[in-house]
């Protein structure tokens, strides 16, 4: 089947693109380490995913790097998620959106319009940056958190004021003997207890909660969301082209 | 106010010079013949001219936290290294500060006399509740007329009853132009953007109770007459209406007005401009001084969140705003505080957007531009 559209989400730690049918249905999807020479990443995503669809085929463009997509219309991250996660589940609810840098909390009505929206401002300490920062110091690949925090026998307890601070503090729990599994629960459970926190405004009256995002991939953390927020976090499908999916929505003829 | 800084050129020795508060009831000053200057409005200039981080340093390497207001890091610096885009100022001869806004600017103003050695007067105003009571009325009316006479002894003449009736009468009489001047912006398209307020407050903070101060608000308030019945408007295609609350981020004023006229947003209203209109409406001719104290306790920002909540509603509903862009300043505490809560009273008692926007009025340092643009397109974004 021929593309419809194509969308790409050039994100802080992953840069992801799409192909969409006429009925905005994933076709064709490729996702790569972020780098910072965008332009060319951004052609070898697309062309990736383009399949049989000509150069005409509209593009949409999301993330930190949207306006460095050339030929692409450019959409905030906000209105994308929304998109992208109200196409995939049909529901309205609260969507968090934990990418590398930036946290989302969105809260979206009936028809899937953004009714109103949080992030995190100026600190990145409730973001995946968090976790990849502190799981590197600690050599624990990203993929080994949800089984070390799963067998933890109890977590320990980890600041989440700053991501910096939280390094050095773990490294002490360390040298004092804590378990390597607490400590991962613990990471995982105080990044959630940020999250949970930006979410709370816009969230207090949604019922649903739907999260998206690369981390959404981790199931320790959909779990340490699910406690933190106290009640059930549900992961969108492909949870990391969520912002993507919703670029090419918004540049799909059908759509427009 | 190219004129008004041009004097203060030439003011030191000629006329006595006084550095005053926003907030501090100016016209008191006027039969006196004070030449006046504003640090706050110096402040701004500096913003919109960049040379806040410049100054903004000089202050921090004496020892001021950069928590502090920017407009006094920016002052302070400015008296310490004699720099400023306007020239020159005049020396002070007497500093009146005002704690209607804050408090930080008692300080502000304790760290001037302590580098001029000349006399401050401070007039307290307590913090208001619903109504301030008499008592504390009378103690701000009190210390009003003890300024005065501080002040007399300064200019070493007499202000005569009569000369305080006239300056009043100017001074209310520039409130209620300014109050015609925003309230235009009601008509739909509005006339002329909340940015452009910004800008033409400035003689009605600085130059109150003067007959220059009227006759430029009569000629921009028939400017805007005259658009209105020709319906132009202040931007070019006027889609959304928006209300702003708090102080403008001088720095980036510019960026800000191109993106919301591009995309069709206007801010129709703004808290920060209304406040000259509200309060000055407040004295009168027959107690100045009576009249001073009330007027210049009730400020928005010497009153209680409920009247906040209030005020913001009244704009939101006489403006017929279908969002509000709540400036979450990091140099101004107490316009800050509350915001959360307003942000969500606003949004569902009135049923229209409302965007946190994080940034300072004048430290670029404080400010993320990148995460702040990002913010206000996904909020206009959410008008579609």
């Amino acid at each position: 089947m021929i593309a419809a559209a194509l969308g790409v989400d050039v994100g802080s730690t992953t840069c992801k693109a799409v192909a969409v049918d006429e009925v905005g249905r994933i076709l064709k999807s490729a996702v790569e380490p972020a780098d910072p020479r965008v332009e060319p990443q951004v052609l070898r995503l697309l062309e990736a995913v383009r399949g049989e669809a000509g150069p005409l085929v509209p593009v949409g463009a999301t993330g930190y790097g949207r306006k460095r997509v050339k030929g692409g219309r450019a959409v905030t991250e906000i209105t994308c998620h929304a998109r992208g996660a109200f196409a995939r589940t049909g529901r309205p609810g609260l969507l968090v959106d934990m990418g590398g840098q930036d946290t989302k909390a969105i809260r979206l009505g009936e028809l899937g319009q953004v009714l109103d929206f949080a992030m995190n401002d100026k600190c990145a300490a409730g973001t995946g940056r968090f976790l990849e920062v502190i799981l590197g110091r600690l050599k624990v690949p990203l993929g080994e958190v949800a089984a070390l925090a799963a067998g933890a026998g109890r977590a320990v307890l980890v600041s989440s004021t700053c991501t910096v601070f939280a390094e050095s503090e773990v490294i002490s729990l360390v040298a004092a003997g804590e378990p390597l599994d607490g400590i991962v629960r613990g990471l995982c459970l105080s990044l959630a207890s940020r999250v949970a926190a930006l979410a709370r405004g816009p969230g207090a009256k949604a019922r649903d909660v739907f999260l998206s995002g690369g981390l959404a991939l981790n199931a320790a953390m959909v779990a340490a969301l699910a406690e933190q927020m106290g009640r059930p976090v549900l992961v969108v499908p492909d949870p990391q082209l969520v912002g993507a999916l919703g670029a090419a929505l918004s540049v799909l003829p059908a759509a427009a | 106010m190219t004129a008004h800084y041009l004097q203060g050129r030439y003011a030191e020795g000629a006329v006595p010079v006084a550095w005053v508060t926003s907030g501090f009831p100016v016209e008191l000053l006027r039969p006196l013949g004070f030449h006046t200057v504003y640090p706050e409005n110096h402040a701004a200039i500096c913003g919109v001219k960049r040379l806040v981080t410049t100054l903004a340093a000089a202050a921090e390497e004496e020892g001021y936290s950069r928590d502090l207001c920017s407009y006094a890091r920016t002052d302070l610096g400015s008296a310490f290294t004699g720099q400023t885009p306007v020239g020159r100022l005049p020396r002070p001869d007497l500093l009146c500060c005002c704690t209607n806004i804050c408090q930080t600017v008692l300080y502000w103003y304790r760290a001037l006399a302590e580098r001029f050695r000349v006399p401050l007067v401070l007039i307290d105003t307590p913090y208001v509740y619903g109504e301030a009571p008499p008592h504390r009325l009378r103690y701000v009316r009190d210390q009003l007329e003890e300024a005065v006479r501080v002040a007399e002894r300064v200019a070493r003449r007499r202000v005569e009853p009569e000369e305080l009736r006239e300056v009043t009468r100017l001074a209310r009489e520039g409130s209620l132009l300014w109050g015609e001047c925003l309230a235009m912006s009601q008509s739909r398209p509005a006339p002329w953007t909340g940015i452009d307020g910004f800008f033409h407050m400035a003689p009605i903070v600085s130059l109150r109770g003067t007959e220059e101060c009227n006759a430029y608000y009569r000629m921009l308030r028939d400017e805007l007459a005259d658009r209105v019945k020709r319906g132009v408007g202040g931007i070019r295609e006027e889609r959304h209406r928006l209300l702003w609350d708090n102080l403008p981020i001088w720095f980036w004023i510019r960026p800000l007005a191109t993106l919301l006229a591009e995309h069709g947003f206007n801010f129709v209203c703004t808290s920060y401009t209304s406040a000259w209109a509200e309060a000055g409406r407040r004295v009168d001719p027959l107690d100045p001084f009576g009249s001073a104290a009330v007027a210049y306790t009730h400020v928005i920002l010497n009153e209680d969140l409920r009247h906040r909540l209030a005020t913001l509603s009244r704009l939101a509903r006489e403006y017929r705003v279908d969002g509000a862009v709540l400036h979450s300043d990091r140099s101004c505490k107490p316009y800050s505080i509350g915001q959360v809560d307003l942000r969500q009273i606003l949004s569902e008692e009135l049923e229209i957007r409302v965007l946190l926007l994080e940034a300072d009025h004048s430290d670029p340092r404080s400010f993320a531009a990148e995460a702040g643009e990002n913010r206000l397109m996904a909020f206009m974004e959410g008008f579609a």
